[in-house]
């Protein structure tokens, strides 16, 4: 699996965020900073949705470099637990049914689902899907 | 410390002018503010020009004359315009001079505004995973008012409504045809829970603020519009701002909440005090949004406020009088001063259709944009 950025997922079987803790006042955010005030720590898998939007346009390329193909997608916040909100695609689930505090899974995502060695991107999915 | 007058304004029309640049416009603007107070290019003895993607706002000498004036200028993000006007009042307030200029203009390409990562301190993923894009922010952060709030989105369309209502009573605003309530909540959705009614659009236009002590002002005979403040914050801990990749549990306030604040304590008054606001309005719900962050109303009572017509132009506050950012598009180093031409406009009855009735004495403007800047003014006549 190959992340869209070096140090974004831990490298382990079922990959989690990597986010950055304040040495000094602990604040944790995401994604880490290249910064020796903060240090790299994996971030909780389970979340709940803290709010969301549908991109219905295809964001302009340059800087966007997912399919030339669109189709909408949802771009939500999500809490993760005494952690902080991170920014994230959601997937599996019909816009109709995103609901703000359903329970959600970080699972990574490829940019271009058609690509031959596509690069992962974080999402999350409904929590009942698992 | 002395008090600060708006002496003279000048507008070039917002939208889309082919064959005039975003400095042009700015000059049209600025030979308009000095007709409108009865002075000459050679009285300004300062100017601070704002601009973001339309060039360097001095190259405007060239056109208005070579008399040496220093000529600042000014790129502050959404605040610009803003910055240009605080940074100009200072200059007057110290005493260091008696007449100054506070110019912004621009000249946007269309679509949305091209940001990239670097130049907010992101890292390249973020903008190829296709994140730079403001209109997920705004969507966002309504999204999660809404729930909390109670607000609906035909509330959201009402704001949309009425910005189209006021811009065609205003003859520098773009969009002037009124947009029916059900045509807006059922036009394409551009970044749920917004249709494209709902947005702004990058625009151009140019907007000049000639500002002077109160001896020149009554020298000139001009209506007497005071700056009681002018204030530009950048952001607090725990605020939610464009381009956030990630946000605090923990909430904090916002960078208008403390540009509001401090200007209502200089100004001495309060929001109660206003009678008329042009609130930042990039899209529907921000003006709702930006309704609480400045004081005028409690978070959620904006329902029963747009419900019952409180913002209209004969309402107990009228917001957006020209029709605000929805209706002339946001060129972004114009804008903010496009607010205080529309107070003073306002603050001198010269409003026409859009006039505010009961001889309106305190104005208020406020600007919001990224990266969580905010810039307010409060006027008074």
């Amino acid at each position: 699996m190959k992340a869209i950025a070096e140090g974004l997922f831990t490298d382990e079987p079922d990959p989690r965020l990597v986010g950055g803790k304040d040495r000094e006042s602990g604040r944790i955010v995401f994604p880490c900073p290249e910064n020796d005030r903060f240090e790299p720590v994996p971030l909780s898998r389970t979340g709940t949705l803290w709010s969301y939007t549908i991109q219905r346009f295809r964001p302009k390329s340059p800087p966007y470099t997912g399919p030339e193909a669109f189709t909408p997608f949802p771009v939500a916040y999500v809490e993760l637990p005494g952690e902080t909100i991170v920014e994230a695609r959601l997937v599996d689930v019909d816009f109709g049914d995103i609901a703000i505090g359903m329970p959600l899974v970080f699972t990574p995502t490829p940019l271009d689902p058609q690509a031959a060695d596509p690069v992962m991107i974080p999402a999350f999915r409904p929590a009942e899907a698992a | 410390m002395r008090d600060v007058f708006i002496l003279g304004i000048g507008i070039h029309p917002f939208g889309r002018t082919e064959g005039m640049t975003g400095v042009d416009q700015g000059v049209y603007a600025v030979r308009q503010a000095l007709s409108d107070a009865g002075l000459e290019w050679k009285d300004i003895q300062f100017a601070y020009g704002a601009s973001d993607a339309a060039g360097n706002p001095d190259t405007m000498v060239d056109q208005l004359g070579l008399t040496g004036v220093q000529f600042i200028n000014v790129r502050n993000g959404c605040a610009a315009g803003g910055s240009a006007l605080f940074s100009a009042q200072m200059a007057i307030k110290s005493g260091e001079c008696d007449i100054g200029l506070a110019v912004g203009f621009d000249k946007h390409p269309r679509g949305a505004f091209d940001a990239k990562p670097s130049e907010y301190n992101l890292p390249e993923w973020y903008g190829d995973a296709g994140y730079m894009v403001t209109t997920q922010f705004f969507a966002n952060k309504i999204m999660r008012y809404m729930h909390l709030n109670g607000i609906s989105r035909e509330t959201l369309g009402r704001v949309a409504e009425k910005a189209f209502r006021n811009g065609e009573k205003a003859p520098h605003a773009w969009r002037r045809q009124p947009v029916p309530l059900d045509e807006i909540l059922d036009a394409p959705m551009v970044s749920d829970p917004y249709s494209k009614y709902m947005f702004c659009s990058p625009a151009e236009g140019g907007v000049a603020l000639i500002l002077g002590s109160e001896k020149k002002a009554r020298e000139l005979g001009v209506p007497l519009v005071r700056l009681k403040a002018a204030t530009m914050r950048t952001r607090p801990p725990g605020s939610f701002e464009v381009f956030a990749p990630s946000v605090d549990i923990e909430r904090g306030g916002s960078a208008t909440n403390i540009a509001s604040r401090d200007a209502f304590a200089i100004a001495g008054v309060g929001p109660k005090d206003i009678d008329v606001a042009q609130l930042q309005d990039t899209e529907a719900g921000a003006e709702l949004m930006h309704m609480a962050e400045n004081g005028f109303c409690a978070d959620g009572d904006q329902e029963k406020w747009l419900a019952e017509g409180l913002t209209e132009i004969g309402g107990k506050l009228p917001v957006n009088t020209d029709g605000g950012c929805l209706a002339c598009g946001e060129p972004i180093g114009a804008s903010g001063l496009r607010q205080v031409y529309e107070n003073v406009v306002q603050l001198r009855g010269q409003g026409g259709a859009r006039q505010v009735p009961g001889d309106p004495k305190t104005a208020y403007s406020h600007v919001y944009g990224a990266p969580g800047v905010s810039a307010v003014t409060i006027l008074e006549r």
